[in-house]
């Protein structure tokens, strides 16, 4: 059962890593989304340091949402997800791997980056650590959650903006959580309940949404 | 359930000589887009014959292909895997199952060497230490380490073709070889070769369905199928 | 396991797959629930605007709850019911389930809708603004979104049979996610906002004031089970308009 985990994700790692576009888009609009809030709203020091929380992970979750759309459609495209799907290994394991591949791709270096938008944008020092370790958890919920509406929209033509609509408003409660538990960091309060609240998601989504994924991967293979 | 269909699978295919076939569809019915596909579809496949299925474009060749590898469930009817429904059996059924669709089935962004490689650890029934000697029997031998994108068409399509010579031989009898159009973009000498290769493999006791528009030289125990035979024009 | 589930359920159960026999009853419920829904929507409104007492707080614009209450819940229920239907659809191949599940998307996102303006019009006398960040508001809007989602699914796939199954699919992981999407809203208000009387959540309200309100949920639940019957009456026949019965039907024009 792990052989295929494995297999399917160093497959998907090393394509990634042949195509850099596929994890630098995401990162490279990441930052121009958080650009465009200065410009927008306001420069000031103490009133970017107020929004960033929200600021970055909007950004972060909007990135994430962006990158969907290529989680499953060159596999439809070429015809390889349906050998994955006549595999009589664990369509489980799959599923989990694309999803596990796709946050290392995204959700990771997204986390990764944060810091360097969150000088930027003023947010005190003290809530750095908080804003990564929240979105590591919470793009790794966004990116299981994101597969299912992928996977369910990776045989039609216009899948892009059906993405989002299916899936922005399970992406509210991660949002909530992660904006939360950096707030309160930079209020000076404990973070542990959030971070907590939002492993427990993370668990959940683990758990329940590979198979919502594998489901919706039969059906769109199916026509 | 598995425990106890596996001593039934037994009796099937082994002992008592009364040998259900490997495939039997019964009273299939599909349509699309309101066209009446085929209806009343029935036919056997023993274990070592080989099925032409025929039929001119759009009578449902690939969707009846597609519903025997258990991908598409949009029809009626019921099909059976050595007497037992296929839809409860789909582990096994996939565990000797190779199917061959329209697309090129490769990753364009890996080596030939890579995508066999991949193959092998998602299809249990490929056995990896024969990929360098099957690249070489459809003739990449030398290209194991280029990109597929930089491949002819051709040449992808006997990346995919040469798991067909990557099968395990231990279950041999169980298995199965879904094929559609296999024979498109690849030269004369080569279809030659693989029409030699299908046949020896239906000769060990394989089990091959295919279409095609080529005419075939394959004279062992073919079965013919015209699919326009079986739905409303 | 097919043969295992079969004789587990009832047999009434696998009736109810036939569309014929489905939609031969819903024409004799139909009525039924028409009458029940109009009856009890009339007595409960004017119940409701004429004889309930006014609310000592907010006067007589409390009354919109009359409308407020059972659409939400019923945008809810509704939402449970579209769910389940798909899931029977998926496990049993039922296609009558599909398309309650489709008959049931519109319904319960109008639900949601009226649930909304109706406590966007309440939010302007009692808060001073046609819409404020409610808990209950705004997890109504996330619901309503949920449903959006349902619906452009169903619209975007082409097959029926295939849609159903992405629909179903994407519902049940809505329904999962609707307590976690409610718990979070809620907690998030409290956390932005400071404690305001809502709504639904009165001291205690008194009989003169609540028994309208339940005359007018099972009223609503009544228009829910008509208005449903009536697009799945219409889908099955556009469904089966192939087979022989259906021609029947429709040739036969004495046949209600």
């Amino acid at each position: 059962m792990m052989r295929v985990f494995w297999a399917e994700l160093s497959r998907d790692l090393l394509l990634a890593f042949r195509h850099k576009g596929d994890f630098l888009n995401p990162l490279i609009f990441f930052l121009m989304v958080a650009v465009l809030f200065p410009l927008g709203v306001s420069p000031a020091a103490d009133f970017l340091a107020q929004i960033a929380p929200g600021v970055l992970w909007v950004s972060a979750l909007l990135a994430t949402l962006l990158s969907l759309d290529n989680l499953f459609k060159s596999d439809f495209d070429d015809g390889t997800l349906e050998q994955l799907l006549l595999s009589p290994e664990s369509t489980y394991m799959i599923a989990l791997a694309k999803a596990c591949a796709h946050w290392i791709t995204t959700g990771l270096p997204l986390a990764l980056m944060a810091p360097l938008l969150a000088v930027m944008l003023f947010l005190p020092t003290q809530a750095i650590a908080t804003l990564v370790i929240s979105l590591l958890i919470g793009t790794a919920t966004l990116s299981l959650l994101g597969a299912i509406a992928s996977a369910l929209t990776v045989g039609l033509k216009k899948g892009g903006v059906l993405i989002s609509l299916l899936v922005i408003p399970l992406y509210i409660p991660v949002l909530i959580f992660g904006a939360s538990a950096v707030q309160s960091a930079v209020d000076g309060l404990p973070v542990t309940a959030y971070l907590a609240i939002l492993g427990a998601m993370f668990a959940l989504s683990l758990v329940l949404a590979p198979f919502a994924i594998a489901a919706s991967l039969r059906v769109s293979v199916s026509s | 359930m598995l425990v106890q269909c596996q001593p039934l699978k037994e009796i099937y295919c082994t002992g008592w000589g009364v040998a259900a076939p490997l495939l039997e569809v019964k009273d299939l019915y599909c349509e699309r887009d309101d066209k009446v596909l085929f209806e009343n579809l029935s036919f056997q496949l023993q274990q070592g014959q080989i099925l032409h299925l025929g039929g001119s474009n759009g009578s449902g060749k690939t969707s009846l292909l597609r519903i025997l590898c258990g991908l598409y469930h949009d029809f009626e009817g019921q099909i059976e895997y050595f007497g037992l429904r296929l839809a409860d059996e789909l582990e096994n059924y996939h565990s000797s199952l190779l199917y061959f669709g329209h697309q090129v089935s490769v990753k364009l962004g890996l080596t030939a060497l890579e995508n066999l490689t991949w193959y092998a650890r998602i299809q249990p029934q490929l056995d990896p230490s024969l990929i360098s000697k099957a690249l070489s029997e459809v003739g990449l031998e030398g290209y194991e380490q280029v990109l597929c994108q930089n491949l002819s068409a051709g040449q992808r399509r006997r990346v995919n073709l040469a798991r067909l010579y990557m099968q395990k031989s231990s279950a041999i009898g169980h298995s199965l070889w879904i094929l559609d159009e296999p024979f498109t973009a690849i030269d004369k000498q080569g279809v030659q070769e693989l029409e030699q290769h299908i046949s020896a493999f239906a000769a060990s006791g394989g089990t091959v369905i295919l279409t095609t528009h080529q005419q075939l030289a394959l004279s062992s125990k073919i079965q013919r199928l015209n699919l326009d035979d079986w739905g409303t024009k | 396991m097919n043969m295992l589930k079969k004789q587990l359920m009832p047999k009434w159960f696998y009736q109810m797959a036939s569309p014929k026999w489905c939609y031969k009853i819903t024409g004799q419920l139909l009525p039924i629930f028409g009458c029940a829904a109009l009856g009890l929507l009339l007595l409960g409104t004017v119940w409701a605007l004429l004889f309930a007492p006014p609310d000592y707080q907010q006067g007589n614009s409390f009354r919109i709850i009359y409308i407020h209450v059972p659409s939400a819940i019923l945008a809810q229920s509704i939402y449970i019911t579209m769910a389940l239907a798909g899931a029977v659809g998926i496990i049993w191949k039922m296609k009558i389930a599909d398309m309650v599940a489709y008959a049931c998307a519109p319904i319960g996102a109008s639900m949601a809708f009226v649930a909304l303006i109706t406590g966007a019009i309440w939010g302007k006398p009692t808060w001073g603004s046609w819409w404020v960040w409610d808990a209950r508001l705004t997890s109504m809007l996330i619901l309503l979104f949920l449903y959006f989602g349902v619906m452009a699914l169903y619209a975007a796939m082409g097959k029926p049979s295939k849609a159903a199954r992405a629909t179903a699919i994407l519902s049940l992981v809505g329904l999962v996610n609707i307590p976690i999407i409610k718990y979070s809203v809620e907690w998030w208000n409290t956390l932005h906002q400071p404690a305001t009387f809502t709504l639904t959540e009165k001291p205690a309200m008194p009989v003169e004031m609540w028994l309208p309100l339940l005359v007018m949920l099972i009223g609503f639940y009544c228009f829910f089970a008509t208005s449903m019957m009536l697009r799945l009456r219409t889908e099955i026949l556009s469904r089966e308009k192939r087979t022989a019965w259906v021609k029947e039907l429709v040739t036969k024009s004495s046949v209600r």
